[in-house]
């Protein structure tokens, strides 16, 4: 019978309006990334003796679809090598708003220095802060520019608006949320 | 200043304040009811909706009515200018006033005033004209506006408005038979005396309930401002405090069309008897009652429109001249046998009888579907063979 049809259908909507809703308050509330998600990228460090892992070979440069990644290399001092070859990334930038995490650096990366990250918390005001270099990018920097800038003024520490259930995936060595 | 005092003015004065309070009453209750409306249809769309100006958002209707009301007044180069800003006027006119009619409490409980604006003896009937005047808003507005999908929007409203306006009026015609009288007081008093209206006119209040659907233009009857098709209807070209008018009257009829519900088949500002066995006097406390029952027809609007789609046009304009009319006056015809012939008999089989109507309706719901999904009339439905085509690319 039709009238029972509605009648069901009337139902559900008011089942449906004692459950819980499903809205994460994200900038109150953390909202929750899957681990494979491609947020800001991170430069990583070899574990153990704690080089940097880019020789600044350019070749996410020459990958990168959106020519966001500018790297100038530079040869290492045998003293205090920067990378275990023999050059190192003197300069490694990337223009985040060019950029469309599409994770061809990642991939391209002969030696899986450049790894994209979960961090997306990127908005600021003008277009130079969006450039990030390398001390933005490294491994243990947590948060992005103006999420650094503003814990600065306020004297606390970085909180990023997410969590990772299941934690980083593998590739993130040494990375940690808060 | 003792002389220019004299009781007619008085009286005057006091009819023109309470005019002003039901119209503040009605229009607070509007911005709220926006409130209401978006946090309920998000609830049942398992959303928070909107929760951020204020403690739970209850800022929002003030944000929203400064917003309107500081949003750049467009000029539309093509619009009637005149006849394009009165519309919106006569349509919340018209809203405004038609509440006014309704009694809230019996005479003289409102501070030893009378709880109503104004009490005619013709109530509903006039109550009926003053809601139908709002189509004059909607249509002037559609047809001033100088541009396709209003007009569109318009004719269509003011073609629904006048359809269902039939099925409306000839389902409250079975109960003011039974009153006999059309003054709300009357009403109220005869379901006090023997019990309310919907147990007697139960198949009257399905078709009132869905004519006032449409009458308010309300899902699953909003065609005037379907936005698949019309984008927004009569409203396309207007913007700001008019455009807020638009939404105020059409709100405003809603509760108008809520408290006429209540009026006429749930005993009106009148609670149930059986609480006085609880608190004594409590089902005759003013405006309590009718406040009550405004309020659940309201959820009712807003239920509906969370649950139900659009109608299609033709389907709407079958749907109420095929079915709903048709209805309204066979109740009106029975009830009218009724009360001619077998009024011995007391009202109870009259309810009876409109209730098996009801279930007979629902029982047979899918085989009236035809009445409103096949066209009856195709002009061009001839013995002729579809068009060849071709196989394969364009």
């Amino acid at each position: 019978m039709g009238v029972l049809e509605l009648a069901k259908g009337m139902g559900v909507t008011l089942g449906k309006m004692f459950t819980k809703p499903v809205t994460v308050s994200y900038p109150e509330q953390r909202a929750s990334v899957k681990p494979r998600f491609r947020g800001r990228h991170i430069l990583t460090r070899h574990p153990g003796t704690g080089l940097e892992k880019c020789i600044g070979c350019s070749l996410c440069a020459a990958a990168c679809p959106a020519y966001a990644i500018y790297v100038e290399a530079a040869e290492n001092d045998p003293a205090h090598p920067t990378s275990p070859g023999e050059r190192y990334a003197s300069v490694y930038e990337i223009n985040m708003l060019r950029c469309i995490f599409c994770g061809m650096c990642e991939e391209a990366c002969p030696t899986g220095a450049v790894v994209m990250g979960n961090e997306f918390e990127m908005a600021d005001y003008r277009y130079r802060d969006f450039v990030y270099a390398k001390e933005d990018m490294l491994v243990g920097v947590s948060g992005s520019i103006p999420q650094r800038r503003e814990a600065a003024q306020k004297g606390k520490p970085v909180r990023t608006g997410f969590t990772v259930p299941g934690g980083v995936r593998p590739e993130l060595e040494g990375v940690k949320y808060e | 200043m003792k002389g220019i005092l004299t009781p007619w003015v008085i009286d005057f004065l006091w009819t023109v304040l309470k005019g002003v309070l039901v119209a503040l009453a009605l229009l607070t209750t509007f911005a709220y009811m926006t409130l209401v409306e978006r946090r309920l249809l998000a609830r049942m769309q398992i959303r928070l909706g909107p929760n951020r100006v204020g403690p739970m958002g209850l800022l929002q209707p003030l944000a929203d009515a400064v917003k309107s009301i500081f949003k750049e007044d467009l000029r539309i180069t093509m619009a009637d200018q005149l006849v394009y800003t009165l519309a919106p006027l006569i349509a919340i006119t018209a809203a405004l006033s038609a509440f006014g009619g309704i009694p809230a409490g019996p005479a003289g409980s409102f501070f030893g005033l009378d709880p109503w604006v104004y009490n005619l003896d013709v109530g509903v009937i006039g109550l009926l004209a003053l809601t139908s005047m709002g189509v004059y808003g909607i249509f002037l507005g559609g047809w001033a506006s100088g541009s396709k999908y209003p007009l569109l929007g318009g004719l269509r409203s003011s073609a629904q408005l006048i359809s269902y306006e039939l099925g409306m009026g000839l389902s409250i015609l079975g109960l003011l038979m039974l009153v006999g009288s059309a003054s709300f007081q009357d009403i109220v008093g005869f379901q006090a005396s023997s019990g309310w209206m919907i147990l007697f006119q139960s198949l009257a209040f399905v078709t009132f309930l869905i004519s006032s659907f449409a009458e308010t233009n309300r899902t699953p009857f909003d065609l005037p401002e379907a936005e698949q098709e019309l984008v927004a209807g009569y409203l396309t070209e207007y913007s700001a405090i008019k455009w807020a008018l638009f939404q105020m009257a059409e709100y405003v009829n809603m509760i108008t069309a809520s408290a006429l519900m209540s009026t006429l088949f749930f005993g009106g500002y009148k609670g149930p008897v059986f609480l006085d066995g609880l608190i004594p006097g409590i089902s005759n406390w003013p405006f309590i009652w009718l406040i009550l029952k405004i309020a659940v027809f309201l959820f009712v609007f807003i239920w509906v429109r969370a649950t139900l789609p659009r109608l299609r046009y033709d389907q709407l304009m079958r749907f109420g001249w095929k079915l709903l009319f048709p209805i309204a006056l066979f109740n009106t015809l029975f009830t009218g046998f009724y009360l001619a012939y077998l009024r011995g008999l007391g009202l109870w089989p009259l309810g009876v009888f409109s209730l098996l109507c009801v279930l007979l309706l629902f029982v047979m719901s899918d085989r009236v579907r035809s009445l409103w999904n096949t066209p009856t009339h195709r002009p061009d439905a001839g013995p002729t063979r579809a068009a060849p085509r071709s196989l394969g690319g364009d």
